[in-house]
């Protein structure tokens, strides 16, 4: 702008402009704006409906839960101080509440609250259900005390509880939302769209797919965040999300395409961060029918320990990893991540294939020309999942077993799964109640009522289910993790499962930015911190 | 006139209801919505009830007869994966579509009609050639690939332009937000309005090349020419008007594919229109999203074949004759 303009301009305006000049510097110190970007948005703002990833993580900026989990897998105290298994009684957990929480409608947050939120947490339709279902009765003992009261001893109920989350009774019932909504109603329910939390943040601004904009809420019980302001964008295109972090319209992407990560680190002004991610992935097969659906083998070549060994054999970990995964994953022969309890260093440990050894093995089990079967994979759930396959029926080739890939989309893999109708199949596995209980309820225990929903091996050893129901009531520790340890060495000696490796996450931010990657995939915007 | 109207109207309904018969035929084969709607907690049976409940194991025919009874009513239910009402939804994704839609539309066609009657005239012209060279390229490339050259081009590299989504919209009336009245929202607009009008316009622009071509070696151009008319009355008044119909026609038709289309180029942009909300759903397998939006879309190209038959009257005199003095 000339000179001449300036001086023309009304005297007024000028004015305006130098306080606008001046406010923007001094908010500049005192308010920092984080635009996040990822894959998807979450499905819905109620914090009981869905239990799934992208829409907890970012719930847990608006609500909070009793207890959270630290990026090291830890428990850490949220509105919840202190909990512990009543001495009087071995199946009532005691929860010490918070004192001077305020929802962002002003409104004191009490224990009756933290029993509403509780028991509509654990009734149907809510997604959330399934995590409480071992639980009778919550009360309140007092304005800061609440029992939980479960149908037997539940030594690691508390571990349930990381993505269950505390809203206002009294801001539920007035907009009559005191259940979950439910799907079949066919109506919007009003928590869908709008909340009231005690977390560290509010929702301005909810407009799915689309934009979500966050606000501090100066009332809240914790120090006082750096960001102050988050933007919330889904972009679900690899390359576009990518650009728009090289462009500088966004600041944090999660998601990040394993092929961009080494170019992403080679740009200036841009930095990767990584760690492990609490999911595992594994293929399995049916061990048990008296033949395979898909197999040209008169009987069911998985059933022999033979054929197991020879896969285990064969597959090439260390070329998965370099080749397929461009270096980002961890592989590993336990099929649970390396920080679930029951992991040992000997289930990680594997031995570099040998290819002869496993073709003399397939041979000795009866099948000298081979056999073929069908592998079903998903081509939109995992990392590279669908490459994964197509690098494990190139090693399975070299010792004659034929396998015939079939890579579709998720909603066609997971049914699959669980109506038995695949013989040999990926899946990935996360824990999040980071103990090796959850993997065995439903992967190993033998299917029936709440146990063995993904147990697509057929696998079924009356022992071993026997000791599996026993470990959720065990409330001596270290006696339970002896049996643990026992169930593993049952199921590694089997060989189940055929661990491939765990998942490495990687989040790509402008480097003045720091932010640590957490296990479940929820990054917790009140940690960042600027340079 | 009105006969005409009536009967294409019924014709409209039939389309849509064979729409309708083989979408639900085809949703059968896109997976189980149930894996997508419930955490990996839920037991077999709880699964088993809620598909009970949403009456996805009723027979076909049932499930087909209540979704178009219900439909008839403008009731599509509620959608599985972000729990809003699917109308209102999609009536709130569509002003992003139909903008952008529009805009690639007006572009494909001016662009087009323009480069078309400069290359026919200019034949040889080392303008007409690079034009025809370049214009290859927005037939040969798929609209992914271009869409994201353009993004590491103009958003990347140059910082001109954003590389996703609308910008900042304006709400018009609280049932249209419009994102052509901020700067924002127009500079939004550029990048995925060129990705989709592309296409457009080289068609376009060949169909009017050739169709010009043709009509300027015609008698009534030559007897034109002779009586001494302008080259200006000649080219636009005469032979240009005379190649529309067929212009019409195709910008018509594609119009509607623009529409339908813009899926691709909305993903690549994360715009926020109804193609992405579709390419999501089918994701998810909502059903009553991907429902509601193939009968949307049929919609579209059933108004849109109507107004171009309707066209043909206004600008093709002949068919107007016809009807008047039937029978001679």
């Amino acid at each position: 702008m000339s000179m001449h303009h300036i001086l023309k301009m009304p005297r007024s305006r000028l004015m305006l402009g130098a306080a606008a000049v001046s406010l923007a510097l001094t908010s500049a110190a005192s308010a920092e704006t984080l635009r996040w970007a990822r894959v998807g948005d979450a499905l819905t703002m109620d914090p009981h409906s869905q239990n799934e990833g992208p829409t907890h993580t970012l719930n847990h900026h608006i609500y909070e839960t009793l207890v959270g989990r630290d990026v090291d897998g830890k428990l850490l105290p949220r509105l919840a101080t202190e909990w512990g298994i009543s001495e009087e009684d071995d199946s009532v957990w005691v929860f010490k509440i918070r004192e001077g929480v305020t929802f962002h409608d002003g409104t004191a947050m009490t224990a009756e609250d933290v029993v509403f939120s509780l028991d509509r947490a654990r009734t149907p339709p809510s997604g959330m259900a399934a995590l409480h279902a071992a639980v009778e009765e919550v009360t309140a003992v007092d304005d800061t005390t609440v029992h939980v009261r479960m149908s037997g001893p539940a030594p690691l109920y508390v571990q349930n509880l990381t993505n269950t989350f505390i809203m206002s009774k009294a801001w539920a019932e007035a907009n009559g939302v005191e259940t979950a909504p439910n799907f079949a109603a066919g109506e919007e329910a009003y928590s869908v769209r709008n909340t009231n939390g005690t977390g560290p943040y509010k929702l301005v601004e909810r407009d799915p797919e689309v934009r979500t904009v966050l606000e501090v809420f100066e009332g809240h019980w914790g120090d006082a965040p750096e960001v102050t302001e988050i933007i919330y964008t889904p972009i679900s295109e690899a390359a576009t999300r990518v650009a728009a972090l090289l462009s500088g319209e966004v600041d944090v992407v999660q998601d990040v395409p394993v092929q961009d990560i080494a170019r992403l680190e080679q740009t200036d002004g841009i930095k990767v961060v990584r760690g492990p991610e609490n999911r595992n992935i594994f293929f399995s097969y049916d061990m048990t029918s008296e033949k395979l659906a898909s197999s040209d083998a008169a009987d069911n070549p998985f059933a022999k320990p033979e054929v197991r060994e020879a896969m285990a054999m064969v597959i090439d970990r260390e070329a998965i990893r370099q080749v397929v995964m461009r270096g980002e994953s961890q592989p590993s022969a336990a099929p649970l991540p390396p920080f679930v309890n029951g992991w040992t260093e000997e289930m990680h440990a594997f031995p570099s294939p040998d290819v002869e050894r496993a073709a003399e093995l397939v041979a000795e089990a009866g099948y000298p020309d081979g056999f073929s079967v069908t592998l079903n994979c998903p081509n939109d759930r995992y990392l590279n999942d669908e490459a994964i396959c197509q690098a494990l029926v190139g090693m399975l080739s070299r010792i004659n077993i034929k396998a015939n890939l079939v890579a579709q989309t998720r909603s066609l893999h997971f049914p699959l799964i669980e109506n038995w109708e695949t013989d040999f199949y990926m899946l990935g596995w996360g824990v999040p109640t980071f103990d090796s209980q959850y993997i065995f309820d439903f992967l190993v225990h033998s299917r029936g009522g709440a146990y063995g929903a993904f147990n697509g091996s057929r696998y079924a050893n009356p022992e071993l289910d026997a000791k599996i129901e026993s470990l959720a009531t065990m409330t001596d520790l270290e006696a339970r993790n002896a049996v643990i340890a026992e169930i593993w060495d049952q199921v590694m000696e089997d060989r189940v499962f055929l661990n491939v490796h765990n998942q490495v996450l990687a989040y790509a931010m402008r480097d003045d930015i720091n932010l640590d990657v957490h296990p479940e995939n929820q990054p917790r915007m009140t940690t960042v911190t600027f340079d | 006139m009105i006969a005409f109207i009536i009967r294409r109207l019924l014709q409209s309904i039939l389309v849509m209801l064979t729409v309708a018969l083989v979408a639900f035929a085809l949703f059968r084969f896109v997976g189980d919505p149930i894996a997508s709607m419930v955490g990996q907690e839920t037991t077999l049976a709880e699964r088993a009830e809620l598909r009970d409940a949403l009456g996805l194991n009723d027979p076909f025919v049932v499930q087909f007869f209540t979704f178009v009874s219900r439909a008839l009513v403008g009731d599509f239910g509620i959608s599985y994966r972000l729990q809003q009402p699917v109308m209102e939804l999609i009536l709130s994704r569509l002003p992003a579509t139909l903008e952008l839609a529009l805009v690639s539309g007006i572009l494909a066609f001016v662009l087009g009609v323009g480069f078309g009657v400069y290359t026919a005239l200019r034949r040889g012209g080392w303008l007409s050639s690079s034009i025809m060279t370049v214009s290859l390229i927005g037939v040969s490339l798929p609209t992914f690939l271009i869409g994201v050259l353009l993004i590491w081009v103009f958003a990347v590299e140059l910082q001109w332009l954003p590389s996703f989504g609308r910008g900042d919209v304006v709400d018009l009336g609280g049932w249209w937000r419009t994102g052509l009245l901020t700067e924002s929202g127009r500079a939004s607009l550029v990048l995925p309005a060129i990705t989709l009008g592309l296409y457009q316009m080289t068609l376009i622009m060949r169909l009017v090349r050739a169709e010009m071509l043709e009509v300027l070696r015609t008698d009534y151009i030559k007897f034109a020419r002779a009586r001494g008319l302008t080259n200006r009355a000649v080219n636009f008044g005469h032979a240009l008007k005379n190649t529309l119909v067929p212009v019409i026609t195709i910008t018509g038709l594609q119009l509607g594919s623009i529409i339908a289309f813009a899926i691709i180029t909305e993903t690549v942009f994360q715009w926020p229109g109804v193609g992405a909300l579709f390419i999501n759903s089918v994701r998810f397998v909502d059903v009553p999203v991907m429902a509601a939006y193939l009968m949307l879309i049929a919609l579209v190209f059933v108004v849109i074949n109507l107004i171009v038959d309707l066209l043909y009257y206004v600008v093709d005199p002949r068919l107007r004759m016809d009807r008047t003095t039937a029978g001679h």
